[in-house]
């Protein structure tokens, strides 16, 4: 094996073949995020259940009693299934570079192992809640459909969408620790600007122009789509959400990798 | 690159862009706009290293030697990949294993079981391979029995076997290694040692050893790089390195300026040294100390903002860079490392007559987080003679170290045992 070391310029390739190579490290990585997350607490895996029970709860009594009608439990519960894999995926990943800065100070590996592997921490919450939800269907006699299939498709858009903006941040943070502190307000300004509580059908036409552009605002209503049969999505919008996410997550990639060269520097 | 070359290294050059902050801003949009300002106008490039260029065959230990900031830890950096240099270029032939830390990446949540996994995917090895030098991994570190507790629960010497057990089962072609022997009993130094000299004379491996321990070097490495000020300096076998290097180490006699920048360091160190001095019984700076005779050393450092927990530390070395024994100011100044103000100060640790064998000495002046991070050290600084006035090794020539490195007087009580008389 001969390494080849010389000044960096210019993009980069993501380097598929290095990540494959350290595959064992994601998920050491990966694991440690998981046995971390439910070691030490009292309640464990509750917590992972509880917590969008609840934040449903809250969601679908403060838009139902805004806007009678507007919302129920379980529009907002998916809603909010949907919105915890971006938030989370995003969150984690842009602070996946400052919690192990001294794994980048002084270690090397493929940098982007770093966020890729938080996702699948978010994965395993997203597939407890699911199981939360299935039950609650069944118990409220909705059948599971065919639809549901289509169900891992929208996560994964969802998952491009917020890997590819906490790449961006996450490497911006290495220099600009601002950005962390700003993340948690443009998260929460963005949860309601996106259709978690309420159906893309609920927002009035003269916004709807605007919201749609919002790369979450069909992925959410295509996951509400797939797990409760309501909703308007078509081919059409399906390919768009795609497509943005793709570009979302490789233009993230490509920014990741361009400002990498300076992490060990800065970090 | 020719076949018998394991790294090939071509003008190496490394810069960083230094921002200088201004100290006093009035409101928020101020900094703001000085800080826009400063992205362009308030850089300073600071070159780490420049036009840096050798060569190491296989099979070879090279020692690289240096005082810190020399830019040793930079190049080591570059050669692992973790910092991407400005200028030149580097060829490597083989699997590059690096350790410029122990234990990094440890979680102190995690078993001694899951670290080991953790640990070894980050320094590069497959599961497998971890897998399969497991149980010499357990039995290296010696902490079989505790090998499904957390780590945090360890003594901070089974936390250091671990990692360095690890580490040490690494098998690159190539191995780079920082100072990471300054931590652990002396007896787990050796045994550190013992098997990075294994790895060293294998067939064909390549040993990169940073180490502030002129002793191990000497043992490990058979020729050293001397660097100062980001350029090689002297490229020669390792006796005549370290010879070098300790012989650069002082300023005048007695008195050494340890902070150059002064402006630059309170903007990145927490506390730093300004000079010291090493001061004879009656004040007076020198590099020679009798025996019988007691000696101080007087620091001037700066604590830019109030800190707590700072400890200021004198290390006496062997010549060798072996301790002799540490000197803590919080042991003397309790009041002081609970609540540090800040300022500068002068601190004089004073030490008496008939402590040291006659011989060579230097100090290590380090300030730093009390147990934690080092905020500034300064190796080898201040190096002098102990010299024999009358003690009571006198008679036994001029060869002391046979006798060890302390002077002590025991108590010693006699008193005649009833017995058979003697005739």
């Amino acid at each position: 094996m001969r390494t080849h070391i010389r000044p960096v310029r210019g993009l980069q390739s993501p380097g598929f073949a290095e990540l494959w190579r350290y595959r064992d490290l994601f998920w050491e990585m990966a694991m440690r995020d998981v046995r971390l997350r439910y070691r030490q607490t009292v309640l464990g895996v509750a917590w992972v259940v509880l917590q969008p029970l609840l934040g449903a709860g809250i969601l679908s009594f403060v838009f139902g009693s805004i806007a009678p009608g507007s919302t129920t439990f379980l529009v907002s519960f998916v809603g909010l299934l949907g919105w915890n894999v971006f938030s989370g995926t995003l969150l984690k990943a842009a602070t996946s570079l400052m919690t192990n800065s001294s794994l980048v100070s002084k270690v090397f590996f493929p940098r982007l192992l770093l966020p890729f592997s938080t996702s699948v921490s978010t994965l395993i919450d997203f597939a407890v809640s699911l199981v939360m939800l299935l039950m609650i269907l069944v118990l409220n006699g909705v059948l599971p459909g065919l639809s549901m299939l289509l169900a891992p498709l929208w996560i994964a858009i969802i998952m491009g969408c917020g890997m590819g903006i906490g790449l961006v941040c996450g490497a911006l943070s290495v220099r600009f620790r601002d950005v962390n502190h700003i993340l948690p307000v443009v998260l929460n300004f963005m949860l309601y600007a996106s259709p978690v509580a309420y159906g893309l059908s609920r927002i009035p036409d003269k916004l709807r122009d605007i919201v749609v552009w919002n790369p979450l605002s069909y992925p959410l209503e295509g996951l509400r789509s797939a797990m409760l049969g309501t909703g308007t999505v078509s081919l059409e919008t399906f390919v768009f959400a795609g497509v943005s996410s793709v570009v979302l997550l490789l233009g993230g990639i490509f920014i990741f990798k361009y400002l990498e060269r300076d992490f060990a520097d800065v970090i | 690159m020719s076949s018998d070359l394991a790294i090939s290294i071509r003008g190496i050059s490394k810069s960083f862009l230094i921002y200088h902050e201004k100290p006093h801003r009035t409101t928020m949009a101020d900094a703001l706009l000085s800080k826009l300002r400063e992205v362009n106008a308030g850089a300073e490039t600071f070159w780490a290293l420049q036009d840096v260029s050798f060569d190491v065959p296989r099979g070879e230990a090279l020692a690289i030697v240096g005082r810190n900031g020399a830019g040793k830890s930079t190049l080591l950096k570059i050669l692992s990949r973790i910092m991407t240099p400005t200028r030149g270029e580097i060829d490597i032939e083989g699997r590059v294993g690096s350790l410029l830390e122990v234990g990094t990446g440890f979680h102190p949540e995690l078993t001694g079981r899951e670290n080991i996994f953790l640990n070894g995917a980050i320094l590069g090895m497959r599961r497998q391979e971890i897998r399969r030098q497991f149980d010499s991994i357990v039995e290296f570190a010696e902490i079989s029995k505790f090998l499904d507790t957390p780590v945090k629960r360890y003594s901070s010497g089974m936390y250091v076997r671990l990692a360095f057990a690890v580490a040490a089962h690494l098998s690159p072609d190539v191995l780079i290694v920082d100072e990471v022997l300054a931590v652990g009993d002396a007896k787990f130094q050796r045994k550190c040692l013992d098997k990075m000299r294994e790895v060293a004379t294998r067939d064909g491996r390549v040993v990169l050893f940073v180490s502030h321990n002129m002793g191990a070097l000497g043992q490990i490495c058979s020729r050293g790089i001397l660097i100062d000020e980001g350029r090689v300096v002297n490229d020669a076998p390792i006796q005549e390195i370290v010879q070098g290097y300790l012989a650069s180490g002082s300023g005048g006699a007695g008195e050494a300026i340890l902070a150059e920048d002064v402006e630059r360091q309170r903007q990145v160190k927490p506390a730093f040294f300004h000079r010291a001095s090493l001061l004879s019984e009656g004040g007076m700076p020198v590099s020679e100390v009798p025996a019988r005779e007691g000696f101080s050393v007087k620091m001037v450092y700066e604590v830019p903002q109030p800190i707590s927990r700072l400890e200021i530390s004198v290390r006496v070395t062997t010549a060798e860079g072996n301790p002799v024994f540490t000197a803590l100011q919080s042991d003397a100044l309790q009041e002081v490392f609970l609540n540090e103000q800040r300022g500068l100060f002068e601190a004089e640790a004073k030490f008496p007559a008939l402590l040291l064998m006659p011989g060579e000495y230097a100090l290590t002046l380090r300030a730093q987080l009390s147990g934690s991070q080092v905020y500034d050290q300064h190796d080898n600084v201040l190096p002098f003679t102990v010299t024999e006035n009358g003690t009571s090794f006198a008679p036994y020539g001029n060869d002391h170290r046979y006798f060890g490195v302390v002077l002590h007087r025991a108590d010693w009580v006699r008193r005649e045992l009833d017995g058979p008389e003697v005739p």
